[in-house]
């Protein structure tokens, strides 16, 4: 994962072919909320970009290290895009709300709910999802140890939970039971796998897992 | 979601520009506005996409005022060691949104500016959800999750997970607009809308909401939420206050209740009985009981009554570092 | 006749014990493949237009605004003009177009007018209901005599609603015809049934369909047929001539896919001055949504009670029917039986194990019970910590502790397994089963395995396509015991067909032979041996296969278990928030196959008891008709961090795995509801009445505000 937050450091302004501006990467602008930033901005850049779509919009992002190019409607969600576009069917679509976490990846490091994300907001960054952590014959400490902790059922939250539990462990190699409430309470399951999950977690202090 | 356009403006004034056009909507962190397109509650012709739009986001503190850009994501305030420890409340706020991929992506300005969760509204019954007959669909049917003050049709309730605290604050919202800055409370962004088509919030077209400032010295605030599942879900009822005064007694109280009104519910009733008092359990059951005095709960809410005063009183008692 | 059984417990080398699930690393890694992940060429995405209003007739539809849309191939009516609709989400009719947003736009684009009808959605008050039908009465002794002269008398009314499956893979299928053969990737429980169902509809040969599950994402008694929309999307493809893709959006899987019928009761009990049961009253209902419900199985497990009546009525709603919920009619039965039990042993001032275990002889299975009682308030510390109703708090938290037990049947259904031994001492299994999450794949591995003596990684098991032999249902907890009957049979006749092959090399009678540690010798005698290479050469150039099927001959499995479960939860009396601390279960479950996954099965049950107990509700609007929550937000799971401690007791080993197999999956799903249920009353001293145990519910039974009773 560290590994993905490296591989961002690509300006936004190339990948949104389009025809839209590309914007500057973010951070607060010293006196903006007293109006100077934004009047210094304006002045420098005041033709107003042009608005894509609605139909497909060329874009460009990083997907499990691979630069892929695809031309999508700036509807289409990141999770869609990824598993109808670019067979990429890791992440799951199951509430579809931004509620359930089956389609967590991470974006440029961080966790998000790829349904609740516009492709187009992707462009220009990195995606990693579950196959991105690693494969069957070379699993990600994480994936190993949901093997081994039976932290699955039927399997359908499993990438979802993996990528979000890679993503805590990244952050906090020994979680307390409050960073487990904050770092995985955006995960469901139905079929009732928690306490494989918590094994997981909490072995990872341990040394079982380094959430690398 | 039906089609739409998306432009991506580089500045602050070329995003009021396109969010004057009708048809365009800001798209901050799109966990709220995603799902109102999806179930078709909400349309729009154009998404004007905030996240590229440098200056929007950050965090400074300078002296005791805290400065935050609408951008900001909740988790990026949540890791700012400096406005936590300003402001420790604000951490139990954004913790009581307890999901990592929503504190990635939700916004301070898209939490303070989300939709209600009105389940009446979110399957396209209107804000108001009025029948055809012009009876409450809120009223007449299932209300468990809706306000216990009610502002005439009124009855969804303000979902924001900070505007509780803001407003306890005092904090003001930073407006831009086609007319330049403007600068009003944060309660200011909310109201009651009572007719159709209305909207909760006071924002005119082409303004964009672009942070909120804060004076977090000098007084001791705390927030306290009743949630059912400690995993992601939304509070029934949240209290923010906040204190002023040196010494035992307390000068100016602020008292606010999130999850129990069309906007966030200022209890000046209740602030008033601290007014000049020393905090005791005495004083905090009465201001707990004066929270709700008004209160007119439906069929099916009665109990988020009892939920306010609880929650007022250990707010309070968070704030005061007492057990009540 | 051959004597089929399972190994002694000494010469058990892989059932028992505890790999890891064989499809965990695909799993984990995302590599695995679900029916909704498929993506053939050419695909098409599908999507159906539902009803939104609860009771309508469709008085005209007009399809040719969609039709004309870019990109839409098909657009199939289901229901037309004329048609009553009886609940929302009823399907009106699908379209098949080049992606999901254009499937989406055409379906938006249909216009369908409504006369809307009156509906009917709130079961709970069945006077208002327009079509309650009574289902049933029966009385045995006099319970009107028995409750006049008993000691002690508790009168209730309780109840728990609707509630749903919420699969997280949603009910669907992606359909590919070639010619007149159809393809079905199916999310599934029934891979081997399936088929039939799909030819009669199409009217092709069910030789002609061809289902697959490799994965399948969640099934808990709703995914057994081909359903509506199963049938539409063959049509479609069939219509378009390409692949279509079709699985429901959320909304559609919680309204329609599956729901577990409510239960209400009115019930009162009574028992003499030694804490015995005298009599049961219980005036049930509930419903299914449109079909309505059967009669609730009340008493629940002490079914022996004397002077018992009880009535049942059914009442039909505006909703999509009900369908089979891990274990049909237990948790319901369970909750209203056990809080009544729980309040009456509280009336008498008993202990309530105490007063269960007085009544055991009530039950068909005292001595387990017994058993199970010991065992579980020792885990529980209950004798040192169960206090009367009440009395445990820490200003605003209360904690209290609950009991309950459960019942069921668990018998292998029909399956047929073919086992093949190929030459160079490849091993496989072919058998049209499915693995729902439960670890079919792997547990069916470990038979054959253990059976040649081999390793896990040694032998292939290929399920999830009903090309190969029919394998039942997974349903009832059927699909340990069926699999591994049809497995072992059949790998143990093929062993002695390789061992009639091998004995001459031997020098010794085939009946003297075993196989083991990648061997086969002579018993006793490990010098006398050969590899299970060399061994499986000596059949000759062709594979040795063979079919095995349950039923069939040998004590393999059995059926018949109890349970007990004790939970401990905190409420907080101020905000009505109620926390489980912890749950322990104690299962009756004869051999097990595999520890690892058995014990997975039961902390499932019991999270998902967690669930129903304290969180998920179906929530009809009596205003509108539709489900108010028909998401994943206001329906609400238990995450992670809200189930507790879960501490798993199973009764396996010498003395209990003589039963053979026997399922697992429903049994630990029963008892949360009560347990949970039992352990609020006694946390703070008064029974809330309704499941799920909301705040709103438990603030109001503090106030006396207690529903209906």
């Amino acid at each position: 994962m560290t590994d993905d937050a490296k591989r961002s450091g690509l300006s936004r302004r190339s990948f949104l072919r389009g025809g839209a501006a590309g914007a500057l990467s973010g951070g607060l602008a010293a006196g903006l909320l007293t109006g100077e930033a934004a009047g210094a901005a304006a002045a420098t850049d005041a033709e107003a970009p042009d608005t894509v779509g609605p139909g497909p919009v060329e874009i460009e992002l990083e997907v499990n290290g691979a630069t892929r190019r695809l031309a999508v409607e700036p509807r289409v969600t990141l999770l869609d895009g990824l598993r109808d576009r670019l067979d990429v069917t890791g992440p799951k679509r199951v509430c579809d709300r931004g509620t359930c976490g089956a389609c967590t990846v991470l974006e440029d490091g961080r966790p998000i709910y790829a349904c609740s994300r516009l492709m187009i907001e992707s462009a220009g960054r990195s995606i990693t999802t579950v196959e991105g952590l690693g494969s069957p014959d070379a699993m990600h400490d994480v994936q190993q140890a949901f093997v081994e902790n039976d932290a699955q059922q039927c399997g359908y939250c499993t990438p979802g939970f993996v990528v979000a539990t890679a993503a805590l462990l990244a952050r906090h190699p020994a979680p307390s039971e409050q960073e487990i409430e904050a770092g995985l309470g955006g995960n469901l399951c139905r079929c009732g796998t928690y306490k494989g999950i918590r094994a997981v977690v909490e072995g990872a202090g341990g040394g079982g897992v380094s959430g690398g | 979601m039906r089609p739409f356009g998306y432009a991506a403006p580089a500045t602050v004034d070329q995003a009021v520009g396109l969010l004057e056009a009708e048809g365009s909507e800001a798209l901050a962190g799109g966990t709220d506005l995603l799902s109102l397109l999806k179930d078709d509650v909400e349309r729009v012709d154009r998404l004007v996409a905030l996240r590229g739009v440098p200056g929007l986001s950050g965090i400074e503190l300078d002296g005791g005022m805290l400065r935050v850009g609408a951008m900001t994501t909740l988790q990026e305030l949540r890791d700012d060691d400096g406005a936590i420890a300003a402001l420790p409340a604000l951490a139990v706020a954004i913790d009581g949104v307890a999901s990592p991929q929503l504190r990635a992506m939700g916004t301070v300005g898209g939490d303070l500016l989300q939709r209600p969760r009105c389940w009446y509204y979110r399957r396209g019954f209107g804000l108001l959800a009025l029948a055809a007959d012009g009876r409450s669909m809120v009223a007449d049917g299932d209300n468990r999750y809706h306000a216990i003050f009610p502002e005439g049709e009124a009855r969804f309730v303000n979902p924001s997970s900070l505007a509780p605290l803001l407003v306890a604050l005092g904090a003001e919202a930073v407006v831009h607009g086609p007319a330049g800055e403007r600068r009003l409370p944060v309660e200011a962004l909310y109201r009651a809308p009572q007719a159709a088509g209305e909207r909760e919030n006071t924002l005119a077209p082409g303004e964009l909401l672009v942070g909120v400032e804060a004076n977090v010295e000098g007084s001791r605030s705390a927030v306290y939420e009743v949630r059912q599942r400690r995993a992601l879900d939304w509070p029934l009822m949240a209290a923010a206050v906040s204190l002023t005064g040196s010494g035992p007694r307390t000068e100016r109280a602020r008292i606010v209740l999130g999850h129990a009104a069309p906007v966030p519910h200022v209890a000046t009733a209740a602030a008033d009985v601290l007014s000049g008092q020393e905090l005791t359990p005495e004083t905090v059951a009465a201001a707990a009981n004066a929270a709700v005095e008004g209160a007119r709960p439906m069929s099916g809410n009665r109990y988020k009554v009892q939920l306010a005063r609880t929650a007022v009183r250990r707010a309070l008692g968070r704030a005061a570092g007492m057990e009540i | 006749m051959a004597d089929y059984s399972w190994p002694e417990a000494d010469r058990r080398a892989l059932i028992g014990s505890r790999p890891a699930r064989l499809d965990g690393p695909v799993k984990s890694t995302g590599f695995a493949k679900y029916p909704s992940d498929q993506n053939p060429s050419g695909l098409l995405a599908a999507k159906i237009l539902t009803c939104p209003h609860a009771h309508a007739r469709i008085v005209g539809i007009d399809t040719s605004a969609a039709e004309a849309m870019p990109g839409v191939r098909v657009v199939h009516v289901i229901q037309g003009e004329g048609s009553e609709i009886q609940w929302a989400g009823d399907e009106i009719a699908a379209v098949a177009a080049v992606t999901e947003e254009v499937a989406r736009d055409a379906v938006r684009a249909i216009r369908v007018d409504y006369e809307v009808l009156p509906h009917f959605v709130t079961e709970e008050d069945r006077d208002g209901a327009p079509d309650a039908r009574a289902a049933g009465e029966r009385a045995e002794g006099d319970p009107d005599a028995a409750f006049a002269t008993a000691h002690r008398t508790v009168e209730r009314t309780l109840g728990m609603p609707q509630m749903a499956h919420m699969c997280l893979e949603p009910h669907g299928q992606v359909c590919s015809w070639d010619g007149d053969e159809l393809e079905v990737h199916a999310s599934t429980q029934a891979v081997s049934t399936l088929a039939g169902q799909f030819a009669t509809e199409l009217g092709v040969p069910a030789s002609q369909v061809r289902i697959r599950t490799e994965y399948m994402g969640g099934g808990f008694g709703s995914k057994f047929s081909p359903d509506r929309w199963g049938i539409v999307g063959a049509e479609l493809a069939r219509k378009a001539g390409a692949p279509v893709k079709l699985f429901l959006e959320r909304d559609q899987e919680v309204t329609v896919a599956g729901s577990r019928p409510s239960a209400f009761a009115r019930i009162r009990a009574a028992a003499d001055e030694q804490g015995r049961l005298v009599a049961w009253d219980s005036d049930s209902w509930g419903s299914g949504g449109l079909p309505g419900t059967g009669q609730t199985p009340l008493p629940y497990v002490f079914s022996r009670l004397p002077n018992r009546r009880t009535r049942h009525t059914s009442v039909p709603t505006n909703l999509a029917g009900s369908r089979a919920w891990r274990a049909p009619n237990h948790p319901q039965a369970c909750f209203l039986t056990m809080a009544v039990l729980d309040d009456l042993a509280d009336e008498l001032g008993l202990d309530p194990i105490d007063f269960l275990e007085r009544n055991l002889d009530l039950t068909g299975r005292a001595d387990t019970y017994r058993e199970q009682f010991a065992i579980a308030a020792e885990m529980a510390s209950w004798k040192e910590r169960w206090q009367p109703r009440g009395r445990t708090r820490e200003g605003a938290v209360h904690r209290g502790l609950g009991v309950s037990v459960h019942t069921w049947g668990g018998r292998g259904h029909s399956s047929n397994c073919d086992v093949t031994v190929h030459p160079d001492g490849a091993v496989e299994a072919r058998i049209g089963s499915q693995d729902i999450g439960t670890g079919t794949r792997t547990i069916v591995a470990q038979v054959l395995a253990e059976t040649f003596g081999l390793e896990l990684n040694q032998v292939r098991v290929s399920l999830g396509d009903n090309v190969y032999p029919q394998s039942g249902p997974s349903g009832g907890s059927s699909t340990v015991g069926g699999v591994t009957a049809s497995t072992r049979r059949a790998a143990q006749d093929a062993l002695r067909e390789v061992l009639v092959h091998v004995a001459p090399r031997l020098e010794a009678e085939p009946e003297q032979l075993v196989a083991g540690g990648g061997r086969v010798f002579v018993d006793g005698d490990s010098s006398r041996g050969m590899s299970w290479r060399e061994a499986a050469a000596q059949i000759g150039g062709a594979p040795i296969s063979v079919q095995g099927r349950n039923p069939g001959p040998g004590r393999l499995i059995s059926s018949g278990v109890g349970g007990v479960q004790i939970a401990e939860v905190e409420v907080d009396i101020e905000t009505g928030v109620v926390h489980v601390e912890r749950v322990i279960a104690v299962q009756d479950c004869g051999l097990i196959i595999n520890r690892r996954l058995a014990e997975s099965q039961v902390y499932g049950g019991l999270i998902m008891g967690v669930g129903y107990a304290l969180y998920e509700e179906w929530i009809p609007d009596p205003v509108s008709g539709r489900l108010l929550n028909a998401d994943m937000e206001f329906y609400k799971l238990a995450g992670l961090v809200d189930v507790g401690s879960l501490e798993v007791h199973m009764m396996t080993g010498p003395g209990y795995d003589e039963r053979g197999v026997i399922g697992l999956g429903e049994p630990p799903v029963i008892s949360p509801g009560a347990a949970i249920s039992n352990a609020v009353a006694n946390a703070i001293g008064v029974r809330v009445p309704y499941l799920p145990l909301t705040p709103d519910r438990v603030l109001d039974a503090l106030a006396g505000r207690g529903g209906p009773a």
